[in-house]
C-alpha cells in the first residue's frame, strides 16, 4: 500500500487520518494536526527538536513513519499542560531561565519528562545523558541541567507529602 | 529542513514466511525496516529511494533477550539497543556489550535502533559489532529454505555489505556464555562524548588463565578502521599465554596500529586514526589488566 488510514492517539485524542508510505509521524504531527510545538530541526535524528513520547518513550518523530504509528499512543509537548496547568518540568524551565530562543525547549522538556517518569532522582550525568540527543544552540545546557534537577526535586517533595 | 523521502510501496508482514515470500517476490527491490534509524536517513539524506519498504517489526517473536545460565544467550533481532543498553543480565554478565549499547546516538535513537539493524547496516563503526565479536557472537539468518548460522566476525564483508543474501532476515544473535575470569572493555573515541559516530573503537575481551597470571584467549577488536569491523590478529597473538609488562603492551599497540588500514575522511585522517587504535588497545589492556599507566 502506498496510502493508509491510520488511527493515532495523540495527547490523549484519538485520530484517524490517511497518511501516505513515505510521511513521517512529525510530518501529521505538525502539517495535519497542526501541532505545531513539535519543531523540525534536522530531520535526520540528530538535534531532537521533534522528539515526541511514543508508548511512552522518547523517539525522534522525524525518524517514525506514520504508518508505522497506526494504533499507537503519542504525547507531544501540547499534551502536558493539563487544563491550562504547565507540567512541573515546564514550569521548572521558566524559573530556572532555562529558555532562550525555544526551539530546542519542547524536545528537551519531553526527553527530561521521559527520565523523570523513570528515575525521580537522576543524576547530573544521568540528566545530561537524558538530553545528549536534543541540541541546544542557545543556553549552553547548564540552566537546562539545573532546571531538570529542580523539577525532579519538586516532584520528589510531592510525591512525600 | 525538510527532507522527503520518495514515495514507496508499503509492507508489514505478520509473520517470517509472509516476510519471506515478500522479499523473493519483490528480488532485491525491498529494503527490510526495522528502528529505520539508519533506512530512513539513507532515504532522506542520500537518496536511497527504495520501491518496496517492508516494516519487520509487526512480525512476533523476534524482540527478547533469552540467558541460560552457562550456555548463552540469546537477543532477537529487534531488540531495540536502549533494551540491550537497560537489560540487568547483559549489564552483569556481558557488561561490554552493554557499555557498547549504551554509547549508540542518543536515547531517542536507542530507542528505536534495533541490534539487528546495526549489524545489518554493516557500517566500519557498528557500535555493537566489535563486543559482540570479541564475545564470540554468532547469528542466525532465516530464510524460506530454513535456517543458517554463522559467526559474526564472518558476517561482514564490507562497508554495507554483508554475507546476508536476497530473500534473507537476520534472526537472532547468539552469545556464548563466557569463561570465567573473562573481562571486557570497549572504548569508543569521538570529538565528543555523545552522539557522534565512532572515529575509532576498540573492543578487548580477554580470559585470564586458571592460576590468574596471564591472559588467554585475548580478542581485539578495532571498529571504524578498516571495510569491516576488524580483527587485530597480530597483536591477539602476542598477548596471547605471556605475563602482561608495559614493553609487551607497547607492543601490541604497535601491532594494532600497523593491522589498522582506516581511511580519511571528514571525521578524522587515516594516519590520525592509526594513532588513535595504538592509544586506545593500549588504555583497553592496562584497564583489564588492572595497570595505570606508570
Ligand atoms: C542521530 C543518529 C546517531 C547514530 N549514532 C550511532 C552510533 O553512535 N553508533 C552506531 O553504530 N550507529 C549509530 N547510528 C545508526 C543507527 O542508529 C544504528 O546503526 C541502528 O542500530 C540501526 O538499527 P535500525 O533498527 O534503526 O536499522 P534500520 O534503519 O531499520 O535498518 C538498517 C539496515 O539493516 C537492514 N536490516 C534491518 N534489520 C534487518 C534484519 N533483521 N535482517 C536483515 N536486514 C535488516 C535494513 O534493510 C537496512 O538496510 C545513529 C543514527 C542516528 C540517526
Ligand atoms: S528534526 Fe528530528 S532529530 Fe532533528
Ligand atoms: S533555547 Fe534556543 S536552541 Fe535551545
Amino acid at each position: 500500500m502506498i496510502q493508509k488510514r491510520i488511527q493515532l492517539k495523540v495527547n490523549g485524542e484519538e485520530y484517524k487520518l490517511e497518511v501516505k508510505s513515505n510521511d513521517t509521524l512529525l510530518d501529521v504531527i505538525r502539517d495535519r494536526l497542526s501541532l505545531t510545538g513539535t519543531k523540525r530541526g534536522c530531520d535526520t535524528g540528530d538535534c531532537g527538536a521533534c522528539t515526541v513520547l511514543l508508548e511512552g518513550k522518547p523517539v525522534n518523530s522525524c525518524l517514525v513513519l506514520a504508518i508505522e504509528a497506526d494504533g499507537k499512543e503519542v504525547i507531544t509537548i501540547e499534551g502536558l499542560t493539563k487544563e491550562g496547568k504547565l507540567d512541573l518540568v515546564q514550569e521548572a524551565f521558566i524559573e530556572q531561565g532555562a529558555i532562550q530562543c525555544g526551539f530546542c525547549t519542547p524536545g528537551m522538556v519531553l526527553s527530561a519528562k521521559a527520565l523523570l517518569d523513570e528515575n525521580r532522582n537522576p543524576t547530573e550525568s544521568e540528566i545530561k545523558t537524558a538530553i545528549a540527543g536534543n541540541l541546544c544552540r542557545c543556553t549552553g545546557y547548564v540552566k537546562i541541567v539545573k532546571a531538570i534537577s529542580s523539577a525532579a526535586e519538586k516532584m520528589r517533595k510531592i510525591r512525600k507529602s | 529542513m525538510l527532507r522527503k523521502m520518495k514515495r514507496f510501496e508499503y509492507f508489514e508482514p505478520s509473520t517470517l514466511e509472509e516476510a519471506f515470500s515478500l522479499l523473493n517476490k519483490y528480488n532485491g527491490k525491498v529494503k527490510i525496516l526495522s528502528g529505520g534509524t539508519d533506512l530512513l536517513v539513507a532515504m532522506k539524506e542520500r537518496g536511497l529511494a527504495p520501491s518496496y519498504v517492508m516494516n519487520v517489526k509487526c512480525i512476533p517473536g523476534l524482540d527478547y533477550i533469552k540467558y541460560e545460565e552457562k550456555k548463552d544467550l540469546r537477543i532477537g533481532a529487534l531488540t531495540t539497543i536502549r533494551t540491550i543498553e537497560t537489560s540487568n543480565v547483559i549489564r552483569e554478565k556481558f557488561s561490554v556489550l552493554a557499555q557498547a549499547a549504551s554509547m549508540l546516538g542518543s536515547i531517542q535513537v536507542r530507542n528505536r535502533a534495533t541490534i539487528g539493524g546495526n549489524l545489518c547496516n554493516a557500517a566500519p563503526s557498528a557500535e555493537t559489532a566489535p563486543s559482540l565479536i570479541g564475545l564470540k557472537a554468532k547469528v542466525k539468518i532465516a530464510s524460506l529454505e530454513g535456517e543458517r548460522i554463522v559467526p559474526l566476525e564472518k558476517f561482514f564483508v564490507g562497508p554495507g555489505i554483508t554475507v546476508l543474501k536476497k530473500g534473507e532476515i537476520l534472526a537472532e544473535i547468539i552469545v556464548p556464555f563466557p569463561l570465567p575470569h573473562t573481562k571486557g572493555i570497549y572504548i569508543k573515541y569521538g570529538r565528543r562524548k555523545a552522539m557522534e559516530i565512532a572515529m575509532v573503537s576498540v573492543a578487548v575481551i580477554a580470559t585470564l588463565s586458571v592460576e590468574g597470571e596471564v591472559w588467554e584467549d585475548v580478542n581485539i577488536i578495532l571498529g571504524a578502521v578498516a571495510p569491516t569491523p576488524l580483527r587485530a590478529r597480530k597483536a591477539e597473538e602476542v598477548l596471547q599465554s605471556k605475563r602482561i609488562s608495559e614493553p609487551l603492551i607497547e607492543k601490541v599497540g604497535q601491532l594494532a596500529y600497523e593491522e589498522a588500514c582506516p581511511i580519511s575522511d571528514m571525521r578524522a585522517s587515516a594516519d590520525y586514526r592509526k594513532e588513535m587504535v595504538k592509544v586506545l588497545v593500549k588504555k583497553a589492556i592496562r584497564e583489564i589488566s588492572g595497570l595505570k599507566k606508570s
